[in-house]
């Protein structure tokens, strides 16, 4: 299996495939022996290199989560060779509203009101739970209703309108 | 002994006195809104009945309604826990018309201390020292200006009928009065439907701290030590303490004989708080009296060994206190995080939601009272409270490190919640050192928050992959065995795509 892995402003990409029992993955070209075992749902213990990690998922809004010895982690994952990842980068016509997943704060706004804006262009950065996350525009067109800078928004609240 | 008690309440705190039913062979019966019909205090009890939609006034504050549940039950005493009508007279009142044991003060007692100016006025009269202010409603702004020239300022604005930080204003200067005071009058109008105001001077960066009092219906009343509360947001106790580093044992008998006077004063019963401001010489001042059971009572019963729910029905039972004061010794240390699910960075936002993810902590010294589980759906029409964690040990150095552990050890998946508040206040240099007020907590929020580490980005990664390569052979069975997909009316190329989309979106395998 193939991943492009987007934490924060890294991208990585992952290459892995059972070897036995263990996992045989490439991050970056690095390889690298794991251990990894769902103990339940969401729960996986991670052994590499004599280190052990218990490992946490979960999802707040559409943000989902990997904790690391209670630090959370957001990911977002796609596999570059499949369809839903690809008709995604293609972009879509249309009018879509930006929704806010969760309460959190604006923290920057990158775009302008009526800026021509390409899929995926960052629009605002938004900081929730100390995460910042990068919203970013789900298709080709023209932004309109952008939040302003500094605003606390809640769940569901309108970030920008692409057009 | 009563043979089945009611409780009007939710929660940890309803099953908190369902466990010492339990425990004495009572017959524990709930009641439940149309959110909670499958929370975990009805998982516990014994009986459970409907009081109606999910609003807390159509349910938790429907005094006919519980009364009539409570006579259909047969109940022959119900408990009130803390909050909703825990504090109302007129409930303890229809309890008792119903010829149900309420299980707390008497509704005079409620009616005194529930009354901020009146209880000022009882506890002058009995030699119970208060903040110097006064004990009446300010009749104008005149007035008011007066008595803040007298006091001297700053003064604190309070809501006579008021509580939980609701219609106060702190006035640092003569020009801000006039503004402040039409605030608290029109907040505590709308909050309390009551908007008499009073002034006490304002005591700067006060420590809060309370006693616990148990008095039974013959007379006798004794406190059981103090609890150190001033680690406080909004005026709402966040993490609880006993002892207090600030409190030492001349101190701690001052205080209690004071909180015992206060209780006799009222004729009080059952078990209450006396919650005094401390400040920075020692002074103690009377701030009010809660008529019921503390959120944070577990640190009182690590530290005295005694099960004040317990105490509390044997009590209202007709019971006598089968101890005295100097039976009254205090062990170790205790601690308790109010865990909630809010986002302290962001305005202590509430976040309710479903709990797709729940590890509990245990080991030596861990007391945890929860009323959620995985799978559960905290609702938004209640106080945010999902648990408190206590830890108890031989030192507060000790207790401190057993919290840092136990909170490690926690885990709540799919909601916000302020886990890492408390991880932030136990590490704080001030806080291990003692040195901690009611100002201390907007302190440490104003310092922002830690820069997090994340020096495991690459192993995070990797976790975000093998999830993913770990689910993706379990999930495909899991589809492949739907008997959607057995029927054939779907195609092989749309079956293939919803496996590749739960594939490569980690998102979907969360959906549940």
């Amino acid at each position: 299996m193939i991943f492009k892995i987007n934490i924060g402003d890294t991208t990585y990409r992952m290459k892995v495939e059972r070897a036995g029992p263990e996992w045989r993955c490439e991050l970056d070209g690095q390889f690298i022996q794991v251990q990894a075992h769902l103990v339940r749902r969401d729960v996986m213990t991670l052994i590499t290199n004599g280190k052990t990690y218990e490992i946490k998922r979960d999802q707040l809004g559409n943000q989902v989560r990997i904790w690391i010895e209670n630090v959370p982690y957001a990911v977002e994952l796609s596999d570059p060779r499949s369809l839903a990842s690809r008709s995604r980068n293609r972009g879509t016509s249309g009018t879509s509203k930006l929704l806010a997943s969760m309460p959190g704060k604006i923290l920057r706004v990158l775009a302008t009101e009526m800026e021509q804006v390409e899929a995926g262009q960052a629009l605002v950065v938004v900081e929730a739970m100390k995460m910042q996350n990068e919203i970013k525009s789900p298709s080709k067109g023209v932004v309109r209703q952008l939040v302003p800078e500094g605003t606390y928004v809640n769940a569901g609240d309108v970030l920008a309108i692409v057009e | 002994m009563f043979k089945k008690i009611l409780i009007a309440n939710r929660g940890e705190i309803a099953v908190r006195v369902i466990r010492a039913c339990r425990e004495m062979g009572i017959i524990p019966v709930a009641v439940y809104s149309d959110a909670d019909c499958a929370a975990l205090h009805v998982r516990h009890a014994s009986e459970a009945y409907s009081i109606g939609a999910s609003s807390a006034l159509e349910s938790y504050l429907n005094i006919e309604k519980i009364i009539a549940v409570a006579r259909l039950s047969g109940a022959d005493a119900l408990h009130p826990g803390y909050g909703f009508l825990s504090e109302n007279a007129d409930f303890a009142e229809a309890c008792a018309n119903a010829g149900i044991k309420f299980i707390g003060p008497s509704p005079e007692s409620i009616r005194i201390m529930g009354s901020k100016t009146g209880a000022r006025q009882e506890m002058e009269k009995n030699g119970v020292p208060c903040v110097p202010g006064t004990s009446q409603a300010l009749p104008s702004f005149e007035e008011a200006t007066r008595i803040a020239e007298d006091v001297g300022y700053p003064v604190m604005l309070k809501a006579a009928a008021g509580g939980g930080g609701k219609g106060m204003r702190l006035v640092r200067e003569p020009r801000e009065l006039r503004m402040a005071l039409e605030a608290a009058q029109s907040e505590s109008q709308r909050a309390f439907n009551d908007g008499s105001v009073y002034i006490e001077k304002a005591i700067v960066n006060p420590r809060h701290i309370e006693i616990q009092v148990l008095a039974d219906e013959h007379g006798n009343t004794i406190h059981l030590g103090e609890r150190e509360c001033s680690i406080q947001r909004r005026h709402q106790k966040v993490l609880e303490e006993s002892p207090s580093p600030f409190v030492d044992t001349s101190l701690r008998k001052q205080m209690g004989e004071v909180a015992v006077q206060a209780a006799s004063a009222v004729g009080y019963t059952n078990a209450g708080t006396v919650e005094f401001l401390v400040n920075q010489d020692k002074n103690f001042y009377f701030l009010e009296m809660n008529t019921r059971l503390q959120v944070e009572h577990p640190v009182t019963e690590l530290v005295t060994g005694f099960d004040l729910v317990q105490m509390q029905i044997r009590i209202a039972a007709g019971e006598r206190l089968p101890i005295r004061q100097e039976d009254v010794h205090f062990r170790g240390h205790a601690m308790e995080c109010r865990i909630y699910a809010e986002d302290p960075d962001n305005h202590y936002f509430p976040s309710p939601g479903k709990i797709t993810l729940l590890q509990e902590p245990a080991g030596p010294g861990v007391r945890l009272d929860t009323g959620v589980y995985e799978g559960w759906t905290v609702p938004s029409d209640y106080d945010p409270l999902l648990a408190k964690l206590t830890a108890y040990g031989e030192s507060r150095e000790q207790v401190v490190t057993r919290l840092l552990r136990a909170l490690d050890e926690t885990f709540v998946g799919g909601i916000q919640t302020n886990i890492e508040l408390f991880r932030r206040i136990l590490n704080d240099a001030s806080f291990r050192d003692g040195q901690i007020d009611t100002g201390f907590l907007d302190r440490v929020m104003a310092s922002g928050p830690v820069g997090t580490n994340h020096e495991h980005s690459d192993i995070a990664a990797l976790a975000a992959g093998l999830f993913t390569a770990l689910n993706g052979t379990s999930m495909r069975d899991s589809i492949t065995r739907n008997p959607v997909d057995a029927t054939g009316s779907e195609s092989r190329w749309k079956q293939a795509a919803r496996i590749e989309s739960l594939q490569c979106h980690t998102s979907n395998d969360l959906q549940n």
